[in-house]
């Protein structure tokens, strides 16, 4: 579904990756796991268009992808970013709608109805500002609104980062069903249980390459990969 | 010094009038600013050109064609200007873009100059709105009550447009965090483009409707800019409430230092500025909070 093929990417004057490539498939959630600095988050960045690609092929669904953001995210992937990035000027009301009136479309799968029937939280503080919520409510939300874009791809960076064990617990649950009912998945994460129990593909990232590709089972059993790739 | 009430009504009044020509300029410059992090130092010089386009459009067809003309033709300037020059200095960083955008204040000083002269013009208040009104004891210029209207009016617009409109959400979106915004399917660009456009027209409906109370001439644009720099880093840059705030302070304190302390005025405003940068340094309402 997505294709990365000798990716090189970076910050300004900084190389991250240095010929990337990996692939998703449709229907599957792939995870990407590494170190800090290894180009987790930079990978995703430069699939988003949010960084500049220096070299390399980025294909979704057999077509170059756009060039912008914006033509990028009409094209079918959402992005939920490590920062989650709530607009603190609008209400979790106009957080949700911003995506949902735009992505709306005739039919759509996603509606708010439905994504309140998933997080429930979000419906008692529609009202509140964007960014008068918990880390955790913070995350829900940005998962919401990516799911309100009626996306063919969710990329997720680290959605677990600095939520407490039962709101990891809970965001697992709802990541988990949207597995289940055939959403396709990007996943940066640094909780190697939490990225290995949802995945079914999993890559490695060191030093801006993948040095690593197979199946969560198998990396849960390669101890020499964890220890020298991940430091588990 | 012992004042009736119609002296403390007029002085108000005069600051309310003063107060909301500054927020016409304001607010396009602020939300340019905050939406794109764009210092466009020119946007007084598109007040000045809103000016004597409305006295040169009234010259031929009475005020009102200046009136509704001139900000759609100094909107036709940015247009200009946005595809020109604005689009190709996006990313070229502030130094840049100050640099730029100053030296645009004196090629379009120099243009006014060419086309219009040296002279001062002069623009008569419409027969509808000359005269005096009686309020509250006071006889005040129904035109200076215009301007008032014509402010408070315009806030109400922008309050709707930007706090309850899909459109709205979109801008204070971009202001926010315009990386998000465009990952959300939003054209920022495309957005700040339409911004810049009103932000101009805007500038140029309130020269047109400052005209008649001044004389218009080629550098009141450089005159006009550095209350207008004030009023936006007292209120804090990219929001309205910013803009309203910083512009109604900046008139009261001009025009009551003005009368009541008038060896004090000129240096009051710039004592306020200066204490506003020490207590709250990104201004009393900034659009990020």
């Amino acid at each position: 579904m997505l294709d990365l093929k000798d990716i090189e990417s970076g910050y300004g004057e900084t190389q991250v990756l240095y010929g990337l490539t990996l692939a998703a498939q449709a229907g599957r959630v792939l995870a990407i796991l590494g170190r800090n600095g290894a180009g987790k988050s930079t990978t995703l960045k430069t699939i988003m268009g949010l960084l500049p690609r220096r070299a390399g092929e980025i294909l979704f669904d057999g077509k170059p992808i756009a060039t912008q953001p914006y033509d990028i995210a009409k094209s079918g992937i959402a992005y939920v970013p490590e920062t989650r990035d709530i607009f603190p000027s609008l209400t979790v009301r106009e957080n949700l709608e911003i995506a949902a009136k735009r992505f709306g479309g005739t039919d759509p799968d996603w509606t708010m109805e439905r994504v309140l029937d998933v997080f429930p939280r979000l419906a008692e503080r529609m009202d509140n500002g964007g960014t008068q919520l918990s880390g955790g409510e913070q995350q829900m939300l940005a998962i919401a609104r990516g799911l309100l874009m009626n996306p063919r791809l969710l990329i997720l960076d680290e959605p677990t980062e600095g939520l407490a064990p039962i709101i990891v617990k809970l965001i697992h649950d709802k990541l988990q069903d949207l597995k289940s009912a055939g959403l396709s998945m990007i996943i940066v994460e640094q909780n190697f249980g939490f990225a290995t129990s949802l995945a079914d593909d999993v890559v490695v990232v060191s030093k801006g390459q993948v040095v690593w590709t197979g199946t969560p089972e198998a990396i849960k059993a390669d101890t020499e990969a964890q220890h020298t790739w991940l430091g588990v | 010094m012992a004042h009736d009430l119609g002296f403390w009504v007029l002085q108000a009044l005069n600051a309310l009038q003063l107060s909301m020509l500054l927020f016409l300029l304001s607010i396009g410059l602020t939300v340019i600013f905050g939406l794109m992090h764009f210092v466009n130092l020119a946007h007084g010089s598109l007040y000045a050109m809103g000016a004597y386009v409305a006295a040169s459009l009234a010259a031929v067809g009475g005020y009102w064609m200046g009136f509704f003309l001139a900000p759609v033709a100094v909107a036709g300037v940015g247009v200009l200007l946005y595809s020109g020059l604005i689009r190709r200095m996006r990313r070229a960083g502030p130094m840049a873009q100050v640099l730029v955008t100053f030296g645009l204040i004196f090629a379009l000083l120099d243009l006014t100059r060419i086309i219009w002269g040296d002279l001062a013009l002069a623009i008569d208040v419409p027969a509808s709105l000359s005269g005096r009104l009686t309020l509250l004891g006071i006889e005040y210029p129904v035109y200076r009550l215009f301007i008032i209207a014509l402010g408070v009016a315009i806030f109400a617009t922008l309050a709707f447009v930007l706090g309850r409109t899909q459109i709205g959400a979109m801008i204070r979106a971009g202001v926010d965090n315009d990386c998000m915004a465009a990952c959300l399917g939003i054209n920022v660009e495309r957005l700040f483009f339409i911004v810049f456009c009103v932000g101009c027209g805007l500038a140029g409906l309130s020269g047109a409707v400052a005209a008649p109370l001044l004389s218009v001439t080629p550098d009141m644009g450089l005159q006009i800019l550095i209350p207008t720099l004030i009023v936006i880093v007292i209120g804090g840059l990219g929001s309205l409430r910013g803009a309203i705030a910083g512009s109604l302070i900046y008139g009261f304190v001009q025009t009551f230092g003005a009368v009541l302390a008038p060896q004090l005025a000129s240096v009051l405003i710039y004592a306020l500025l200066a204490a506003v940068l020490v207590i709250k340094p990104v201004g009393l309402f900034p659009a990020k909070g």
